[in-house]
């Protein structure tokens, strides 16, 4: 889907994210997105794990149903996030600062086997 | 944030934080840690012996996937001289099942292992799409844990195979010994921690190789060597106490990730205190009555949420206790159980199944029963009375009870 941020800067960075373990089921069953954002916020900041979170439950997932991805403002306990491959918690967590060409990976635990 | 080194070989980027032990490890070393302590599980047991068949409990899901993947590998490595082979159970539910069904063929072909299928429309003569087209999709999950348990013991027997091993992981274990704990329900939770479960009245013995796996683990295990696996909710109701176990394990998980482990030493150590008659009893439905609790564990999941400010209130709380501790005594375990009657000391007799001679303590087991009632078209309440605490909705009145306590929580 087609991001729409409209900073009167044209600087964005691109990203790719993916929902597997059955996360994919919340987002219009698509495993692949790539998400557009804004290169700086408008304080001046990069992008976070936190912003994008709150971008994706905003603007991309179009399930009613968010209290299965985000809990309190974060990730669901049970969900694992991959920053290009790695643990978040190597990362920084919700604080990492996304880079251009970033991949995460939400994968749920909490689906059967 | 620069990269960290993995802790085992101190060469490659770290990609994986351990929750049992924090340790940070690389993918390679991750991957051949993980498979080794499945190895020291299997070995420390003795799950095996050389020329064994087994038959993995596959759905096509994650775990049983990562179970027939280790599986593989530690044969060849090790050496273990086993016979291999996938087992599915289908239980015909239309756009869950097929979909998963498709994976472990894809699975039987990449692990070179055969695969059999074994439906509850043959063995049944009902598909669980027309269980719930009856009786609705209220308390269907009884009727398809019982018809998958026997089923998994039927498809076996079938191939002549006496051992089943089944993708429960740590968290799976984990749940179980809330639950029980929750239910007061001793000779399942003794009877759940267990990694063999086999009962003397069956032939066919059941264990756990993963099952002190994290989950997580086990997940980006899947991940990391991009095996093939399937996840899906099983679209009929989910069971509502059993996600709110998940819920809580999950939740302790997140603030002190020792927590699943923890709790399955905590279920053995309550289980080797649990007196012999009280853990053997009430296995009517034999081997399977401790895999009953597990084996609906990929069932539903989503429900009861709770905040995680209660978690860190219990955690403050647990620190408190912490402190007092070194001022008590030691309790010992009372000689006789009071209050309440025990219910579950009394005896059973196994015998056979007078309809279709599958193992039970009453004249006709249960899966018989639940037909006779679906066969007559009878509704669902019939069923509870007359089976006894071996039913697994014995204690639906609590799982009833704890619904609405959170529905009046939230």
């Amino acid at each position: 889907m087609a991001d729409s941020t409209n900073g009167n800067s044209a600087a964005t960075i691109s990203i790719t994210v993916e929902f597997t373990g059955g996360l994919e089921i919340l987002f219009s069953n698509e495993r692949e997105h790539t998400i557009t954002l804004p290169a700086r916020l408008s304080d001046g900041s990069q992008p976070t794990i936190s912003y994008l979170l709150q971008h994706l439950v905003e603007h991309v997932m179009k399930d009613d149903r968010k209290g299965l991805f985000i809990m309190e403002d974060n990730v669901r306990p049970g969900i694992l996030v991959l920053i290009n491959d790695a643990d978040w918690e190597l990362e920084g967590e919700e604080n990492y600062e996304l880079q251009q060409g970033d991949n995460i990976v939400f994968v749920s635990t909490l689906h059967g086997g | 944030m620069a990269p960290t080194a993995c802790f085992n070989c101190k060469e490659a980027r770290a990609v994986i934080i351990r929750p049992k032990n924090r340790h940070k490890l690389c993918r390679a070393c991750f991957i051949e840690i993980f498979e080794t302590e499945v190895h020291e599980t299997i070995t420390g047991a003795n799950l095996f012996f050389r020329g064994e068949r087994v038959a993995i409990g596959a759905s096509g899901g994650k775990d049983s996937t990562v179970l027939a993947a280790v599986l593989k590998t530690l044969n060849e490595r090790y050496d273990y001289g086993l016979n291999l082979v996938l087992l599915s159970i289908d239980e015909g539910i239309r756009g869950y099942r097929d979909d998963s069904l498709e994976t472990v063929k894809r699975n039987a072909q990449q692990y070179e292992m055969p695969l059999t299928i074994v439906g509850y429309g043959e063995l049944y003569g009902w598909t669980m799409d027309q269980v719930v087209e009856q009786i609705g999709k209220k308390g269907n999950c009884t009727y398809c844990g019982v018809f998958r348990r026997q089923a998994l013991d039927r498809g076996a027997a079938r191939l002549g195979i006496q051992h089943v091993v089944t993708g429960h992981n740590a968290d799976d274990v984990a749940e179980t010994v809330m639950m029980n704990l929750l239910r007061g329900d001793l000779p399942r939770l003794s009877r759940g921690t267990s990694i063999v479960t086999a009962s003397g009245g069956s032939d066919i013995k059941r264990s756990k190789p993963l099952k002190y796996a994290y989950e997580k683990e086990i997940v980006l295990y899947a991940h990391h060597r991009q095996l093939d696996y399937f996840t899906t909710e099983c679209i009929y109701s989910p069971e509502a106490f059993r996600g709110s176990a998940r819920t809580l394990v999950k939740d302790l998980e997140k603030i002190r990730p020792s927590s699943i482990l923890d709790i399955v030493k905590s279920g053995e150590d309550m289980a080797a205190l649990v007196p012999r008659e009280v853990s053997q009893s009430g296995k009517s439905c034999k081997s399977s009555a401790a895999v009953e609790e597990e084996a609906t564990g990929g069932c539903g999941s989503q429900n009861g949420r709770t905040s995680g400010g209660e978690m860190a209130a219990m955690e403050q709380q647990l620190a408190e206790n912490e402190a007092a501790e070194s001022h008590e005594t030691e309790i010992q375990l009372p000689k006789k159980v009071n209050g309440r009657a025990p219910k579950v000391v009394k005896a059973q007799t196994l015998g056979h199944c007078e309809r279709c001679g599958y193992i039970s303590s009453q004249p006709i087991c249960k899966a018989c029963t639940l037909l006779e009632g679906l066969n007559r078209n009878r509704p669902k309440t019939a069923i509870e009375v007359g089976i006894g605490m071996e039913d697994e909705e014995g204690s639906s009145t609590l799982a009833r009870q704890m619904e609405q306590a959170q529905l009046t929580n939230s």
